[in-house]
């Protein structure tokens, strides 16, 4: 099987802003890939350069082994986006059927929308559904043409639980069945539910590229804080395993791996703590810090 | 892969056409401007005087037909493509469609069809009601005539409503058009004949848009002012002029959101 999308070195530049900053990545067919990281980190961004929906500022760009832009690679993509709309006049059949026109060999209308969990909306007008239906109708749209590739950014934005399931179990289905499927979330859980791969993207650049084991391997399962009996500064922490340090005036927070070692040192180093608590870090707070190391 | 990489144009050409057929219909603020005003604005300023005749036998019936025929088509032009391309816009259509297999040109050719469409109905019903509620009459090789020429000379009115959806906003867009296209359509003489018309407005008339085109029609009644060609050179000319400021608008957002 081959590369379906491949990022060489892309760079994009919004004037002041460099989105993205250097990115290599190569996804294979059948990969399920999560983009991970948090707002602003470059995963829109990403995805756009992918599907040629901008021009990368350096580096390349390639979809199936063509340039992003080309009518037969996108013709093999389907695709959902974060900021578009789509009119409101139409009912779902209505446009899902419109979109099923743009491919090749696509699915019969109603299997779209079932994937997608909208039989009960089949005939309502777009302008009637809630943002989480209307979230499941982009599914429907990407998904109506059946392509071999899928690119979905933020796929469960504004769902209610039961929908993000449906939704999650529809993406799992058609990965199985040997779909391609990119998707970007902020949401380390989310990742770890879908995906056989995650790349952590930070400020415009992957900083990790696993699989959720090994991402979860390295985010600090703990977390620590006490008082200082007297204030005490960052250098304090210099060589120790933390992440996510911060010290306010009365309070030392952070997260790490090995408290028992860290708290040894800090000890030996002479810190006097009181109110000390060690609890369980929630996963995404901890999965934040690693995106934002000083 | 054994089947065909792309969809066949003509395939999603028709399911785009007909999709934006039954967009434009179900939005009222389109199908009732495009297909009732002109019956409305007909029945103001022509049927009181439709029984008419001008001093050289031409019906003025007929030639107010003619002229709210050519402002129907005009008005499904840059309506429908004005305000409908900034709605677009602002909603955020293109960046979906953007995505997609869709060619750009099969959406814009859709839409030029969708609008074809509704000048046609626009015309049928306003010349139907002129001969039924007016009593006023032409041969049907005429009427054929005018519709035909209205709608293969409306491209300066489509460019126009693309510059005007490009460059402004969804807010702006109606405002725009109004500001626009009815005061070029009143000065053109197409709500009131020419001669009854301040000098100034007459002496201005030549250089609109609207008077050419409205030519096309008011000829095929042998009341034009200038030959067919002369008239389509001027249309040709707007076209062009109209098309560049479209074509400046929409590269300048290319650049902003796609680029």
């Amino acid at each position: 099987m081959g590369t379906v999308v491949e990022l060489r070195g892309a760079r994009k530049r919004f004037g002041e802003i460099e989105a993205v900053r250097g990115v290599d990545l190569a996804i294979g067919a059948g990969e399920l890939v999560a983009l991970l990281g948090p707002n602003g980190a470059g995963k829109t961004t990403s995805i756009s350069l992918m599907l040629g929906l901008r021009r990368p500022t350096a580096g390349e760009a390639c979809l199936f082994g063509l340039d992003p832009e080309d009518r037969r690679a996108r013709s093999r993509c389907g695709v959902m986006l974060q900021e578009s709309g789509t009119t409101g006049v139409l009912t779902v059949s209505e446009i899902v059927d419109l979109f099923r026109a743009y491919y090749p060999a696509p699915l019969p209308t109603a299997r779209a929308i079932s994937l997608a969990g909208l039989d009960a909306k089949a005939n309502a007008r777009i302008g009637t559904l809630s943002g989480g239906e209307r979230q499941r109708l982009y599914f429907a749209l990407a998904v109506c043409g059946d392509p071999e590739a899928m690119f979905l950014d933020e796929p469960t934005v504004g769902m209610d639980v039961e929908a993000r399931r449906g939704v999650l179990e529809s993406i799992h289905a058609l990965s199985a069945a040997g779909k391609t499927i990119v998707l970007t979330t902020h949401y380390l859980e989310e990742a770890d539910q879908l995906a056989h791969r995650i790349v952590v993207i930070d400020r415009g650049v992957v900083i990790a590229d696993a699989t959720p084991r090994e991402i979860k391997s390295r985010i600090p399962s703990k977390r620590i804080n006490f008082k200082p009996d007297t204030p005490i500064g960052a250098s304090t922490f210099s060589g120790l395993p933390v992440q996510g340090l911060e010290v306010a005036d009365h309070r030392v927070h952070f997260l790490s791996n090995e408290p028992e070692a860290v708290l040894r040192a800090l000890f030996e180093r002479g810190v006097v703590m009181r109110d000390l608590e060690v609890t369980g870090a929630d996963l995404e707070e901890a999965f934040l810090s690693l995106t934002r190391r000083p | 892969m054994t089947s065909q990489a792309v969809a066949p144009v003509l395939k999603m050409l028709l399911a785009q056409t007909r999709s934006e057929l039954l967009m434009r219909w179900r939005v009222p603020a389109f199908s009732v401007t495009n297909l009732v005003l002109p019956i409305v604005f007909f029945t103001f300023f022509g049927l009181p005087v439709a029984h008419l005749r001008r001093g050289d036998g031409v019906s003025i019936g007929a030639y107010l037909l003619a002229s709210f025929g050519a402002y129907a088509v005009g008005n499904v032009m840059v309506y429908g493509f004005g305000i409908g391309v900034a709605n677009e816009r602002g909603m955020k259509i293109d960046r979906l469609m953007r995505a997609s297999p869709l060619p750009p040109l099969v959406f814009m050719l859709a839409k030029v069809l969708t609008a074809l469409v509704f000048s046609l109905v626009a015309l049928v019903l306003l010349i139907a009601f002129g001969i039924v509620v007016g009593g006023i009459h032409e041969t049907p090789a005429v009427w054929a005539t005018i519709i035909t020429r209205l709608l293969a000379g409306s491209l300066p009115f489509i460019a126009l409503g693309f510059a005007i959806g490009y460059w402004s906003g969804p807010n702006a867009a109606p405002a725009l058009a109004n500001l626009i296209y009815l005061p070029l359509s009143f000065a053109s003489g197409l709500f009131v004949p020419l001669n009854q018309l301040p000098a100034f407005i007459q002496n201005l008339a030549p250089y609109l848009p609207n008077y050419h085109y409205a030519q096309l029609a008011w000829s095929a009644l042998g009341a034009g002012r200038e030959s067919l060609g002369e008239s389509l050179l001027w249309l040709a000319a707007y076209t062009a002029l109209f098309l560049t400021l479209a074509v400046r608008s929409y590269r300048r957002e290319e650049r902003a959101k796609f680029a």
